[in-house]
């Protein structure tokens, strides 16, 4: 068991976190040993280089993938089904299945075991909330790409998730999309879902942002509010970042 | 070349004519084919989505398999049913050799392993593309073979047709099981290969010509539908 | 929802199965034959007549002789009716089949190029022939199926002392196909062949190709009725088995082969009890 500090062994009162938490493939280690604790109710922005592990980082928060060494923690104990069903996950690209917009809501509630009344009710939330009210009955697939995110995340939201991860949600939307997409993440924060958000975009970070893990080279950097570390950051790599400046990542450990 | 216009007019000659014979014939052809494709489908649909959307151990030697049988000749399953068929064969009971039952349960052996293996490559395509947001949402192994069958359906229908083209075209199985008998299980292959024995070259092909047009019009006719699919975005 | 396509799939090929049902097992029998009786025509005419008076439906398998004593040996089949009289007897010997009876001949017929390259047009004695053919190295094509027909021809062969196994690939080639795949590649080849003379008769691409020999007593072709032991078959079809075989070597039956003609000639002639 990697990095067994003084608070792992205490009872967290972390919603999510991560314990000495290594992944590597192609003996690469990607994630070298990163400790996380993600507050309920809190909204992480986990920024970094591309390469520094964020978008891996969240599939093993989320339970994707299995780490090689470390563990994720729900609640104070290992990640399971109920863990899973309390989370949700918006990709960069959304991936909506090749049905119409309500059947889209309507298969991620069905597989979550909604019941049927139930069922009706978020869906005609999601609806409300999506603002995609006019486009209920169109394929999925030939909305525009910011609709189609909007989409992705009122489907997340729709599952009711205590946490919510965003990866880059708006990597490749223009602004009215990308403020569209804000306004239901700031919505959803306000009502107490937790956040876990990676972004390029450090105004975005701002604006959404409680906390800021910053990754480099698979481990975390720095990390504390957001606004301290954006304003004053302490380590070179984000320093480096911030200011545009090229600070090659450390050549990730050979697999011990 | 003019034997070639010949045999064209003559097809078109058989098509007008309409003769309750080659109507009865083309009748026996499509619904033993659709059928024997109804129930490939039926079993190879699943699981090929199965075997595309899972990893096990022993996958690979499914696929392995599949895609070999694919390449079953028509004459050994013709074989193997009769021999499963026949009086002294352990479905003897059942009295189904030379019934186009019979034909239909060749076909089936010949094209359900078309349909699986076909259907694991598209539907693995699918999942591919899926899998992340499926984990994601918690997506169960049941809801996870429907929801691409679901899905990929249009592109299924490809495979439907492919396996429609091996059955319909065959003759090496339908005429051992079949047996070829008038009125009762002769289709278009099993007539074009009695006319051809009987030396009316002309007519044999005539009936080949026929047998085309039937699959141009299958084809055609799921073609349009995959087509406006299509453009739905649904494909 | 994911139900709804697992049953759609299984209703689908339920209403196919639904389609492809079973006609109704009423009044009808397998018979167990070959391709020359059946591409002759003969049993289109015949059974119509046989069903008129009786009722009952005969349905035709056509396959080689050596096919058929096989498919009736399993039980697939009501009646026998091949012309290879040793293995027809041998058949009854062996308990697959009660009772045989002749029920019509006619005769083989040695059929060849009009060119005629090993000039054997006329002659009378096929095995002579056969061995003219043999000399010439002229292309032959054999059914090589174990049929009655090729039977047939191997005998004349023996007869001829040409050993054909050492010749085959070159000038004797072996089909392994029924009669009229068999005519139409040694069309395709300008070769010789054995056929009976009723496939002949209705076989379509002749081309330039003739009879060139026939007449010898050595080409005749009995043909054999044989009710199938019908241990392995439904109790119902043994009576309507041993009605159709009656009725084919009655006066009625007979009179019914001998009325078969193609462009004015007769193809079978009855010899029922003969």
């Amino acid at each position: 068991m990697a990095a067994p500090g003084a608070e792992a062994a205490a009872p967290s009162p972390a919603l999510l976190s991560a314990r000495g938490l290594c992944f590597d493939a192609g003996g690469k280690q990607l994630i070298d040993g990163i400790d996380i604790d993600i507050r309920p109710g809190r909204c992480m922005v986990v920024m970094g280089a591309n390469g520094a592990g964020k978008s891996l980082l969240l599939r093993l928060l989320h339970g994707l993938i299995h780490p090689t060494a470390g563990e994720v923690l729900w609640q104070g104990r290992p990640l399971d089904r109920d863990g899973r069903y309390a989370q949700a996950m918006v990709f960069q690209r959304p991936v909506l299945l090749r049905r119409s917009v309500r059947a889209n809501l309507r298969f991620a509630l069905a597989v979550r075991g909604v019941s049927r009344q139930e069922r009706a009710v978020r869906e005609a939330e999601a609806i409300r909330r999506s603002r995609l009210g006019d486009l209920l009955n169109r394929p999925a697939r030939v909305l525009s790409g910011g609709e189609q995110q909007r989409l992705a995340v009122v489907r997340a939201l729709a599952c009711a998730p205590g946490l919510l991860f965003l990866d880059e949600p708006t990597a490749n939307l223009d602004p009215g999309s990308t403020h569209a997409i804000e306004q239901l993440v700031t919505k959803a924060h306000g009502s107490g879902v937790t956040i876990v958000l990676v972004t390029h975009d450090t105004g975005q970070a701002r604006r959404l942002g409680d906390d800021l893990v910053f990754l480099h080279g698979g481990r975390v950097a720095e990390a504390g509010c957001v606004s301290t570390v954006l304003d004053a950051p302490r380590s070179e790599a984000a320093r480096a970042w911030l200011e545009g400046r090229l600070y090659p990542a450390p050549q990730p450990a050979p697999k011990a | 070349m003019e034997s070639v216009w010949r045999i064209f007019a003559e097809a078109v000659g058989l098509i007008l004519d309409w003769d309750s014979d080659l109507i009865e014939i083309i009748g026996l052809s499509l619904r033993v084919t659709l059928a024997a494709v109804a129930v490939s489908c039926a079993i190879g649909l699943p699981l090929g989505a199965t075997v595309g959307a899972f990893r096990f151990p022993g996958r690979t030697a499914i696929i392995v398999l599949l895609n070999a049988l694919m390449g079953l000749p028509p004459v050994v399953v013709g074989l193997i049913a009769y021999m499963m068929l026949s009086a002294a064969g352990p479905l003897g009971p059942l009295e189904l050799l030379y019934t186009p039952a019979a034909m239909m349960i060749a076909q089936t052996i010949l094209v359900t392993p078309i349909v699986a293996a076909l259907s694991r490559q598209v539907v693995e395509d699918y999942y591919c593309e899926y899998a992340e947001q499926f984990a994601s949402l918690g997506v169960g192994p049941f809801d996870r073979v429907t929801a691409l069958l679901r899905d990929a359906r249009y592109s299924l229908l490809t495979v439907a047709l492919a396996g429609f083209g091996r059955a319909v075209a065959e003759v090496g199985a339908v005429i051992i099981v079949g047996g070829n008998i008038n009125h009762a299980t002769r289709v278009m292959t099993t007539a074009i290969a009695l006319e051809t024995s009987k030396g009316n070259l002309e007519l044999a092909l005539a009936l080949g010509v026929v047998l085309l047009a039937i699959a141009v019009a299958v084809n055609g006719a799921a073609m349009t539908l995959r087509a406006s699919a299509v453009r739905m975005a649904y494909a | 929802m994911g139900t709804r396509i697992l049953s759609s799939l299984i209703a689908l090929a339920l209403v196919a199965l639904g389609a492809i049902h079973p006609a109704a097992a009423d009044r009808f029998i397998i018979v167990q034959s070959t391709t020359s009786t059946q591409n002759s025509g003969l049993y289109d005419h015949i059974l119509p007549l046989f069903r008129d008076r009786t009722g009952i439906e005969v349905r035709v398998v056509a396959v080689g002789t050596g096919q058929a004593i096989r498919n009736a040996a399993n039980g697939d089949g009501d009646v026998l009716l091949v012309h290879a009289r040793a293995a027809e007897e041998q058949f009854v010997a062996d308990g697959y089949g009660l009772s045989r009876a002749d029920v019509m001949y006619n005769d083989f017929v040695i059929v060849g190029p009009g060119s005629d390259p090993a000039g054997v047009a006329g002659m009378r004695d096929a095995a002579a022939a056969l061995a003219r053919i043999a000399r010439a190295e002229a292309p032959f094509v054999s059914r090589g199926d174990d049929s009655g027909t090729h039977k047939a021809e191997r005998r004349l062969w023996q007869e001829a002392g040409v050993n054909v196994t050492g010749a085959s690939g070159s000038w004797y080639r072996e089909t392994g196909s029924g009669m009229g795949a068999t005519l139409n590649i040694a069309a395709g080849m300008g070769a010789y062949a054995i056929t009976d003379r009723a496939t002949w008769a209705g076989f379509g691409n002749k081309g330039n190709r003739r009879i060139l020999v026939e007449g010898d007593p050595k080409l005749f072709n009995q043909y054999g009725v044989v009710l199938v032991n019908p241990k392995r078959r439904p109790q119902a079809k043994a009576g309507l088995a041993k009605q159709f075989v009656a009725w084919i070597l009655s006066e009625e039956g007979q009179a019914a082969i001998a009325s078969y003609r193609v462009d004015g000639r007769q193809l079978f002639f009855p010899n029922a009890g003969g």
